[in-house]
């Protein structure tokens, strides 16, 4: 506890900043996640994988096409969710009638080999992405460059927007009510299967998306999204499966609680995540916001 | 009389005949490349690896005394259970008789005290930890490429000379860093700078900037990276990112690769001081060789690990037919006395805690505007000799040494 008082507070706010930062990754990855899992009911592997290929979509259209972050921004989720559609098209819709497992297995597999293709063609050390927003500003307490607060308002403008979409509109209602009674919906005349893979090519698209946010900062790496997925689960179990605000909360909550774990003692910042979720299962099996079926 | 002389002369001939076949055992000389195929460590090893041990092989022309040189390999996945089991099974039952490379200085250690009980061949070349030829040195084990000492030495030496006087280290939380950290630290003090601090971080970590700003609070002049591959990257990535360098502190990459300078794109590298046994451009000789290297390995330059892993198989194939047999004692014997000698080693010599004496070399990232090519990355700055670049014998900690 002495480490604690030999922190200065300065100190202490770059550190909670910096979190928020990397909770907004937590966020936005989780939020795909619970979304596919809320109305599909997969368990969706492929997610890390996707957020890689997102990483180097954004890449790839820079190299060869020459077309910027900003476009990269739009492009890449668009393109990495039209490749979710087609994989739902082709495998997981012939899965909907059996065990989760099933799921798990494919995209699991699947993102093995999409791993493996990208680390056969570019290696395993990744390729350089150039910063669109240099510089910084100093706070104070600390040096914030523009770049990551970017992320964290782009970030919770996608999860809000996705949040008030599902739970306030429409279109969410027809959603909601697909996932609960889905041959009622379709009774009144609502294209159910067209929705689903909709949503799933929305959730990858997310995951797309975050790969593009992540690509100045972190090195697109064929191996970017393997070192994130796991996290990311452990994130959207303590928020509670298919929970959507539960999942935001709680990327940004444990990218804070991470970030404190490097001060007070680094060698711990890799495992704590999986400690509070260990806790969480104990205490509240459907997570923090989950709710049991 | 001088029938059964005849006879008892051709019978020991065909006796000697006999022996020296029988002396290669199960009528193979296996050796096993064992790295990080697949994980953060892969682009500095992994198959590179594997193809210079090939190459190795078929410039000695695919066999030694009369039996056939076979290559396998494996992944150990940077962890020490995996690659504990892994060397194993080679050991006991596929007939491996040396394993080569094997980066990630943890699976490292556990494999030279596997190969000491097992008395089999262990030719270092990715691994970086000094302890290898230190406190877990062993008689059949050689470090062939460079170590943490070499490392700390060499570009901590530089740093501290050019003003460099207080440090702070971003360590990896393993073997390695904590060879490294310590090394370097020695080194700095040495040379009268003194080190602040360090903060410990996770192996294969993506985020760093906590522990940047750590450092950045430290007030250190240097910051020390004592990681490699990934890590490394990523630190000098948003190192750049939370203007580090702008404030007037400088990064020192104390393991920093060729690929990993390729990676990160000049722009974000330029003016970066490594050290490194080998460069692809440094002579003729050494680009000869690594352009056969590139056609061979998708364009890709060779690293000091993969140059390594050739020149150690090299001389173990060499050993093996000097000594007429591949029993490890015997070859080990034999691979201390012979001078080292191929494109990338001038008259290294093996000491007997393992240590190949080779030169280093201070290099200089270039700028991108300096730079002619592909590949074309570095400056070398100077020549660091063999005596000065590793630890001296009388320093080691290795029991081989103290009992002579």
């Amino acid at each position: 506890m002495f480490e604690l008082l030999g922190v200065p507070p300065q100190a202490l706010f770059g550190q909670l900043l910096l979190g928020l930062i990397n909770g907004a990754f937590y966020a936005m990855l989780s939020l795909g996640l619970a979304v596919i899992f809320g109305m599909l009911n997969v368990i969706n592997f492929t997610h890390g994988a996707q957020y890689m290929m997102g990483a180097f979509c954004a890449w790839m259209l820079l190299k060869f096409l020459g077309l910027n972050y900003w476009f990269a921004l739009i492009l890449a989720p668009i393109i990495i969710g039209a490749f979710g559609i087609l994989l739902e098209r082709l495998f997981l819709r012939r899965l909907y009638n059996l065990d989760h497992l099933y799921g798990l297995l494919l995209t699991f597999g699947l993102s093995l080999i999409i791993e493996g293709v990208f680390r056969n063609q570019f290696g395993s050390t990744g390729q350089p992405y150039d910063n669109p927003l240099p510089g910084g500003q100093n706070l104070g307490f600390m040096f914030l460059p523009y770049y990551r607060a970017w992320v964290v308002v782009a970030s919770l403008l996608v999860c809000l927007a996705t949040w008030f979409v599902i739970e306030r509109t429409r279109l969410g209602a027809y959603l909601r009510a697909a996932t609960e009674n889905p041959t009622l919906v379709q009774a009144f005349g609502i294209n159910v299967p067209r929705m689903i893979m909709l949503t799933y090519g929305f959730g990858v698209g997310l995951a797309g998306l975050a790969g593009v946010l992540a690509a100045p900062i972190y090195q697109v790496s064929p191996l970017m999204g393997s070192n994130l997925i796991i996290i990311v689960f452990a994130v959207v179990v303590i928020g509670g499966m298919g929970s959507i605000l539960g999942s935001v909360i709680t990327g940004f909550t444990l990218g804070v609680v991470e970030g404190l774990t490097k001060v007070f003692y680094p060698e711990a910042s890799s495992t704590v995540i999986f400690v509070i979720m260990a806790i969480v299962l104990l205490v509240r099996p459907a997570g923090l916001f989950g709710q049991t079926r | 009389m001088k029938k059964t002389l005849a006879l008892a002369t051709g019978l020991a001939a065909a006796l000697g005949l006999g022996q020296a076949a029988a002396q290669v055992s199960d009528d193979v000389v296996k050796i096993g490349v064992l790295n990080d195929q697949s994980g953060l460590y892969a682009d500095i090893t992994g198959q590179g690896s594997v193809l210079a041990a090939r190459m190795a092989a078929e410039d000695f022309g695919g066999t030694v005394l009369g039996k056939k040189i076979e290559i396998v390999f494996g992944d150990h996945q940077n962890k020490p259970d995996v690659g504990s089991n892994i060397a194993r099974q080679w050991l006991d039952v596929d007939k491996v008789d040396a394993i080569a490379d094997v980066p990630t200085s943890s699976v490292a250690l556990a494999i030279q005290e596997i190969t000491k009980t097992k008395n089999r061949v262990f030719l270092i070349s990715g691994a970086a930890s000094s302890d290898l030829t230190g406190k877990a040195c062993s008689p059949t084990g050689f470090h062939w490429t460079y170590d943490t000492y070499m490392l700390a030495n060499g570009t901590g030496g530089a740093l501290v000379k050019a003003g460099g006087d207080s440090w702070y280290f971003l360590t990896a939380d393993y073997a390695f860093g904590h060879a490294l950290e310590r090394d370097t630290g020695a080194a700095v003090t040495a040379a009268k700078g003194k080190v602040l601090g360090q903060v410990r971080h996770p192996l294969n970590t993506s985020d760093f900037s906590s522990f940047l700003l750590q450092a950045q609070a430290s007030k250190a002049k240097i910051i020390g990276l004592a990681n490699a591959g990934g890590d490394t990257i990523n630190s000098i990535k948003q190192a750049a990112e939370f203007g580090i360098v702008a404030g007037g502190q400088r990064l020192a990459g104390l393991l920093v690769f060729v690929t990993d300078v390729h990676s990160l794109g000049l722009k974000t590298a330029q003016g970066l001081v490594v050290t490194e046994s080998f460069y692809w451009d440094l002579n003729d000789e050494t680009r000869a060789w690594s352009k056969n290297f590139m056609a061979k390995h998708g364009g890709k330059a060779p690293t000091m690990v993969h140059a390594g892993v050739y020149s150690a198989v090299k001389h173990y194939l060499t050993a093996i037919k000097e000594a007429g047999t591949d029993e490890a004692g015997k070859v080990a014997e034999k691979m201390r006395q012979m001078p080292v000698n191929d494109f990338m080693t001038k008259n290294g010599q093996i000491r007997q805690d393992g240590r190949v004496m080779r030169d280093a070399y201070l290099l200089q990232v270039k700028k991108p505007e300096e730079s002619k090519g592909p590949w074309d990355y570095y400056k070398v700055l100077s020549t660091i000799p063999a005596k000065d670049a590793f630890r001296p014998i009388e320093q080691s900690e290795c029991p081989l040494v103290k009992k002579s």
